[in-house]
C-alpha cells in the first residue's frame, strides 16, 4: 500500500510540471482555438533568459519577475510580427508558422547556450517537505504556484471584462466585434498571457528537469495531453489534467507488469484517447454546440 | 669497358631495385578524397534534435584539424573536415553518409555517431569499401572485422565496462540486490547484457531489478523512487548525461545511500555532476579512459596541457569540464597519428591497413597506461579503464588499469 | 468564346506543366549522379506519403498528425517480410499497402468521434507511440528492437546495365504514376465528392443522405495504405529499418510537405516533398549552427508569400499563361 502511495504522490509531483504547462496550453487555445507548437520552445527561451540574468547577478526574484514581463511582452511582439500576417490564412497554415517558430527558437537556443544541461536555481529549496522524503519543498512550490496560477486565470476571466471581452472574442468574434471588443489585440493579449505562464511552468520545470534546450519536447505533449483531458476551454480541467495524467502513468508503469515501463506514454496518450472518445470535449470542458 | 658496363647494369638494378620496393617517397597512391595538398575527411554528429548535446564533439574534431592545418598539416596535407547533421536519425545519416561518399567525395568516414544512425550506414560503407572509422558508440557489434573490414570502433564498448562493474561489484557486494535503472536503448540495453555477462551464472548470486525508462520522459524521479522502495544495495545508473544527473539529484533528495555506478558516458565534471551537485554526487563510481581536465593531479600534465593550449586558441568557446571535448581531442589524434602512418599511400584500405596496426599510441588526453592496440583480427582500439570514484569536485582513481576484455580479476 | 478558349487554356496549362514534370522526371536519372537520384527516389517516395496526408486532410478534412505511424507499419512490413520470409520486395509493397489499409481503416473508427484538434491529438499520439511499439521487447525478434533491421537492397533484373538506384527510382516512379492517377480519379469520382462534401459541412452532407461513417473511415484506410507502399519503398531504398526513423519528427515533416505544396492539391504532393527533402540540407548549407533557424526562416517565407502553398504559384502561373496565350492568339470571335 505504500508503495501505491508513494507512486500517487511522485505522481502528482510529475503531473505537476504537465499542469503547468497545460495551463499555457489552455491560455493560447482560449484566445486563438488552436495549438501553438513552439509553446514549450517559448516556454524553455524564457528560463534560459532568466537564468542568464541569474548568471549575471541579479537575484532570483528579480529575474523571475523580469523574465515574465518580457515574455508576456515578447508574445505580444510575436503574435503581431508573425501571425497577424497570417490571421486570413488558412488555420494549417498558421500551424506550419508555430512548427517554423519552434525551430527557429530551439535552433537559436543551442547556438546561444549550446546543448549541456544547466542547473537551476529553485526559491523554494529542495528540502523534504513536510517530513515526506517523496515531495520535496520545491515540488510542493510549483504545485502551489500552479495552483496560484489556476485561480488568477479563473479569476481573470470569471469575473473581469476583459477576460470576458477576450473570452468573447474567441468564441464569437463577429459578435464581440459588433459590440466594440478589439479581437485582433485580444489575440495578442492572450499571446502575452500564454508565454508568461509559459516562463512560469518552464522556471518551476527546470529545477527537476534541467535547463537544456530540449528540455520542453517531452513535456510539451503531455502537456497537450492534460489539457485535451482536461477539456481546452478549462483552467481548472488543464491542471487535473496534468496531475491525472502523471499519476496514471505511473500507475501504469508500476503495475503493470512486462511492457508496463516501454509503454507507458503510449497508454497514457490511449486513455486520453479513449476520454475523448466518450467525452470529446473533455472532463471539464463546455459541449459546443454546432450549427449547420 | 666491362667495368663501363658492369657499373651501368649495377646502377641500373640499384635503381630497378628501389623503384620496385615500392618505396613510399617515390610513389604517392591516392584513392577518392585524398590528394597531394589535401585530405578530405567525412563526419556526422547529431548537431540537432534529441542528442544534440553529443555536437560538441564534432565542433571539438573540426577544431582539432584546423590546428592540424595550421601547424602544416599531416605530411603535408591539409585536413578539410566535412561534417553533416543527421538529427540522430537512420534514414538521414544513410543520406549524409552518400552525399559524403559520392558527392563531397571523402575519402573516409570518421566518428560519426550513433548506434542506429551507424548500423544504418554499415553495409553500405562496406559494399563501397570506405572505411567507417572510429565509430562513436560503444556498442560492440563494431569489432568485428571478418564480416565488416571497413568498420571500426574506438571507445572500450559498454559491454566491456559492464563486466568491469560486474566483476568490482562480485567482489565488494557478494550477494546483493542491484537496482538497473537503463535507457530503453541500444546503449542502456546493451549494458544490461554486458554486465549479465559478467556476473556470470545465476547472476553471480544477486538479485537483480530491471528498471527501464525511455528518453521521451521529462524527468526519471518517479523511476529512482520506485526503486529506493525496494531496498536494493547497489544502483546501477544506466543513463546519458542528462537523465544520470536527475538520478544522482532524486537519490540524494531522498536520503538514499546505496552504492552508485554511473556509465562512463555519464561521467563529465561539467555536464552531469556539477548540475546534480557536488553534495550529491559524492562516492559515485565509474570508470574512465580518458583524463578529466578537472582532476589537480593533470595540471603539469603535457598531454593535458596541450589540450588545454588547444582549446584555448582553437575552441575558446568550448567547456575544458566537458568530457566530450577531451573525448573529440583525443580521437581526432588517433585519426591524425593514423593519417601520418599512412605517409603517402593514402588508399583506402592502407589507411584501414594503418587503423588496424596501432601498437600502444596513446592519445594525449587518455589516461597513461591505457593504449590504443588493434591488429587484423582487434578492431577495438581501447580495451582498458580505470575504476573512479566521485571525491570532492573531482574524480578519484582507483585500483588498477583494467582490461576490459578478462574483465580484471 | 473567351470562356472556350481560356477553359482550353486552362487543360492545356496543366497538361503542358504535367507533361514537362514527367519528362523530367523520367530523362534526368539518366544524366545524373547516382546520390541525386537517391535523393529524387526519396523525393518521389515522400511525395506519395504527402500525397496520402492530402487526401485525408484535404480531402476529408481530417487532421493527421500521425502519418509517420503508418509509414513505419509499411516500412517494417516489407522489411520484415523481404529478411524473414525471403519474399520478393515488389510483393512486399502490396502487402505493406493492405496491412496499413486495415491499419488505417481501424483507426477510423474512433477517430469518428473526433474532430479538428482533437483528432489531432490522438493521431499525435499515435505517432509518438510508434517507435515505443517498435522497441517493445517482445516483437524485437522480428523487429530487431532498438537496433532495427538491415535489408538487402535489390539489384536491376535480367542483369540490365542499371545501378540499384536507378533501377528503384523507376520502380518508385512506376508506382507513384500509378497511384497518383489511381488517387486523381478517386477524388474526380463520387466518392471522391462526397468526401468533400463532408470536409466542408459534415452535418449537412450527412443530412443528404452522404454516410459519413464509411467515407471517413475509407479515406483514412486508403491514406494509410498508400503511406504504407511509401513506407515499403522508403525502406528498401534505404536499406535500414530503425524506430529512430519513425518518430514524432517524420510526421511533422510530411505535414509541412503538405501545406508546402497546397493542402488538398495533388500535384502539390511533389513540391512539397522536394521541400522537405532538399530545405533541410540547404539551411544546413547556409549555417550549420542555426540550421533549425534559417530552415524555420525558409519556412516562414514561404508561408507568408504563399499561405496556401504551391497551388498558389501554380495558379499564378497559369493566369500567366492563359494571358499569354489570350494576347499571343488575338481575339477568336
Amino acid at each position: 500500500m505504500e508503495l501505491f502511495w508513494n507512486q500517487v504522490l511522485a505522481g502528482i509531483s510529475t503531473g505537476a510540471i504537465y499542469a503547468g504547462m497545460a495551463l499555457a496550453v489552455v491560455m493560447i487555445f482560449t484566445a486563438i482555438d488552436n495549438f501553438n507548437f513552439a509553446q514549450g520552445e517559448m516556454a524553455m527561451f524564457s528560463t534560459f533568459i532568466a537564468w542568464q540574468l541569474i548568471q549575471w547577478g541579479m537575484p532570483f526574484w528579480w529575474a523571475f519577475v523580469l523574465t515574465v514581463a518580457l515574455s508576456f511582452v515578447a508574445g505580444i511582439a510575436i503574435e503581431r510580427a508573425l501571425f497577424k500576417p497570417l490571421a486570413k490564412a488558412p488555420i494549417l497554415t498558421n500551424v506550419a508558422g508555430f512548427i517554423a517558430l519552434f525551430a527557429i527558437i530551439n535552433s537559436v537556443a543551442g547556438l546561444i547556450w549550446d546543448f549541456t544541461v544547466k542547473p537551476f536555481p529553485t526559491p523554494f529549496g529542495t528540502a523534504p517537505f513536510l517530513g515526506s522524503e517523496l515531495v520535496s519543498t520545491h515540488q510542493a512550490g510549483m504545485i502551489g504556484v500552479t495552483f496560484a496560477m489556476l485561480a488568477f486565470l479563473y479569476v481573470f476571466f470569471r469575473y473581469t471584462r476583459i477576460g470576458l471581452a477576450m473570452r468573447a472574442a474567441a468564441s464569437l468574434p463577429e459578435s464581440a466585434r459588433l459590440v466594440g471588443i478589439n479581437t485582433s489585440w485580444m489575440i495578442a493579449l492572450g499571446w502575452g498571457m500564454a508565454t508568461a505562464i509559459g516562463a512560469i511552468a518552464g522556471m518551476l520545470i527546470a529545477p527537476v528537469v534541467f535547463l537544456e534546450p530540449n528540455m520542453m519536447g517531452g513535456v510539451l505533449l503531455y502537456g497537450f495531453a492534460a489539457a485535451v483531458l482536461g477539456g481546452l476551454t478549462s483552467p481548472l480541467g488543464a491542471v487535473v489534467g496534468g496531475l491525472l495524467v502523471g499519476v496514471f502513468e505511473n500507475m501504469v508503469g508500476t503495475y503493470i507488469p512486462g511492457a508496463g515501463n516501454e509503454l507507458k506514454l503510449p497508454i497514457a496518450l490511449a486513455l486520453i484517447v479513449v476520454v475523448l472518445v466518450f467525452k470529446p470535449t473533455g472532463l471539464f470542458g463546455r459541449t459546443v454546440v454546432q450549427r449547420v | 669497358m666491362r667495368n663501363g658496363l658492369a657499373y651501368g647494369v649495377a646502377a641500373l638494378s640499384a635503381i630497378a631495385l628501389a623503384l620496385a620496393s615500392g618505396n613510399a617517397l617515390a610513389q604517392k597512391k591516392y584513392d577518392t578524397g585524398a590528394t597531394d595538398t589535401d585530405i578530405k575527411i567525412g563526419n556526422i554528429m547529431p548537431y540537432s534534435g534529441p542528442a544534440s548535446a553529443y555536437g560538441v564533439i564534432g565542433k571539438t574534431e573540426a577544431a582539432y584539424f584546423k590546428m592540424i592545418n595550421d601547424k602544416g598539416g599531416i605530411n603535408g596535407r591539409k585536413i578539410n573536415f566535412v561534417t553533416y547533421d543527421d538529427g540522430y536519425s537512420p534514414p538521414k545519416a544513410v543520406e549524409q553518409a552518400r552525399k559524403l561518399v559520392e558527392s563531397d567525395e571523402v575519402l573516409l568516414i570518421f566518428n560519426s555517431l550513433g548506434t542506429p544512425s551507424n548500423t544504418a550506414i554499415q553495409k553500405y560503407m562496406n559494399a563501397k569499401k570506405v572505411p567507417q572509422l572510429f565509430v562513436a558508440t560503444g556498442a560492440s557489434k563494431w569489432n568485428d572485422p571478418k564480416n565488416f573490414p571497413w568498420t571500426m570502433g574506438w571507445q572500450p564498448s559498454y559491454q566491456a565496462e559492464a563486466i568491469i562493474y560486474a566483476k568490482y561489484l562480485l567482489k565488494e557486494k557478494p550477494g546483493a540486490k542491484v537496482a538497473i535503472l537503463y535507457q530503453n536503448d541500444d546503449f542502456g540495453k546493451d549494458y544490461v547484457i554486458g554486465f549479465k555477462k559478467g556476473l556470470g551464472a545465476n547472476n553471480g548470486g544477486m538479485t537483480l531489478i530491471e528498471e527501464s525508462y525511455e528518453v521521451t520522459e521529462p524527468s526519471i524521479d518517479s523511476h529512482i523512487v520506485k526503486l529506493k522502495s525496494l531496498e536494493p544495495d547497489v544502483l546501477l545508473n544506466i543513463a546519458t548525461p542528462k537523465f544520470a544527473a536527475q538520478a544522482i539529484k532524486k537519490v540524494a533528495e531522498l536520503n538514499w545511500k546505496p552504492i552508485h555506478v554511473v556509465t562512463n558516458v555519464s561521467t563529465s565534471v561539467g555536464g552531469v555532476m556539477k548540475p546534480a551537485g557536488f553534495e550529491a554526487s559524492q562516492g559515485v563510481l565509474s570508470a574512465a579512459y580518458l583524463k578529466d581536465w578537472s582532476d589537480p593531479q593533470w595540471k603539469n600534465d603535457p598531454g593535458m596541457k596541450k589540450y588545454v593550449e588547444f582549446m584555448d586558441k582553437y575552441f575558446a568557446d568550448g567547456n575544458k569540464l566537458d568530457g566530450f571535448t577531451v573525448y573529440g581531442y583525443a580521437v581526432a589524434q588517433t585519426l591524425a597519428k593514423v593519417l601520418e602512418m599512412a605517409g603517402d599511400d593514402l588508399t583506402r584500405a592502407n589507411v584501414m591497413k594503418q587503423a588496424a596496426s596501432l601498437n600502444g599510441f596513446s592519445p594525449d588526453t587518455v589516461l597513461p597506461g591505457v593504449k590504443l592496440t588493434t591488429s587484423a583480427t582487434d578492431f577495438a582500439p581501447i580495451s582498458q579503464l580505470q575504476m573512479m570514484r566521485f571525491k570532492g569536485e573531482t574524480w578519484e582513481r582507483f585500483g588498477d588499469i583494467i582490461n576490459a576484455e578478462d574483465g580484471g580479476s | 468564346m473567351t470562356g472556350t478558349s481560356a477553359s482550353r487554356s486552362r487543360l492545356t496549362f496543366s497538361t503542358v506543366s504535367s507533361a514537362v514534370t514527367l519528362a523530367a522526371l523520367i530523362a534526368i536519372p539518366l544524366f545524373a549522379k547516382n546520390f541525386f537520384v537517391f535523393q529524387l527516389t526519396m523525393v518521389l517516395i515522400y511525395g506519395l506519403a504527402v500525397l496520402a496526408l492530402n487526401i485525408l486532410t484535404g480531402a476529408s478534412g481530417q487532421f493527421s498528425l500521425g502519418h509517420s505511424a503508418f509509414y513505419a507499419v509499411g516500412a517494417y512490413t516489407s522489411g520484415i517480410l523481404i529478411e524473414f520470409a525471403g519474399m520478393n520486395y515488389l510483393l512486399t509493397l502490396p502487402v505493406a499497402g493492405l496491412v496499413c489499409f486495415v491499419f488505417g481503416f481501424l483507426f477510423g473508427f474512433p477517430a469518428l468521434r473526433l474532430s479538428g484538434i482533437y483528432l489531432a491529438l490522438a493521431t499525435f499520439a499515435l505517432a509518438v507511440a510508434m517507435p515505443q511499439l517498435l522497441k517493445v521487447g517482445a516483437f524485437e525478434h522480428w523487429t530487431g528492437g532498438v537496433q532495427g533491421l538491415v535489408i538487402t537492397k535489390p539489384d536491376a533484373p535480367f542483369g540490365l546495365p542499371l545501378s540499384q538506384d536507378v533501377w528503384l527510382y523507376y520502380v518508385t516512379l512506376a508506382i507513384a504514376i500509378v497511384i497518383y492517377i489511381a488517387a486523381v480519379n478517386l477524388l474526380n469520382s463520387r466518392s471522391g465528392r462526397a468526401m468533400m462534401a463532408i470536409r466542408d459541412n459534415q452535418i449537412a452532407a450527412s443530412a443528404m443522405g452522404i454516410d459519413v461513417a464509411f467515407y471517413k473511415t475509407m479515406a483514412f484506410g486508403i491514406s494509410a495504405g498508400i503511406t504504407g507502399i511509401a513506407g515499403g519503398l522508403g525502406a528498401i531504398v534505404v536499406q535500414f529499418v530503425a524506430p529512430d526513423g519513425y518518430t514524432f519528427q517524420l510526421a511533422i515533416a510530411l505535414f509541412l510537405g503538405m501545406v508546402v505544396g497546397g493542402v488538398g492539391w495533388l500535384p502539390g504532393s511533389l513540391a512539397g516533398a522536394a521541400f522537405i527533402v532538399f530545405v533541410p540540407n540547404l539551411a544546413e548549407g547556409v549555417s550549420k549552427g542555426l540550421s533549425g533557424a534559417v530552415f524555420g526562416v525558409f519556412l516562414f517565407i514561404i508561408i507568408f508569400l504563399v499561405p496556401h502553398g504551391a497551388r498558389q504559384i501554380a495558379i499564378l502561373l497559369q493566369n500567366l499563361f492563359v494571358k499569354f496565350r489570350t494576347t499571343q492568339g488575338g481575339h477568336h470571335a
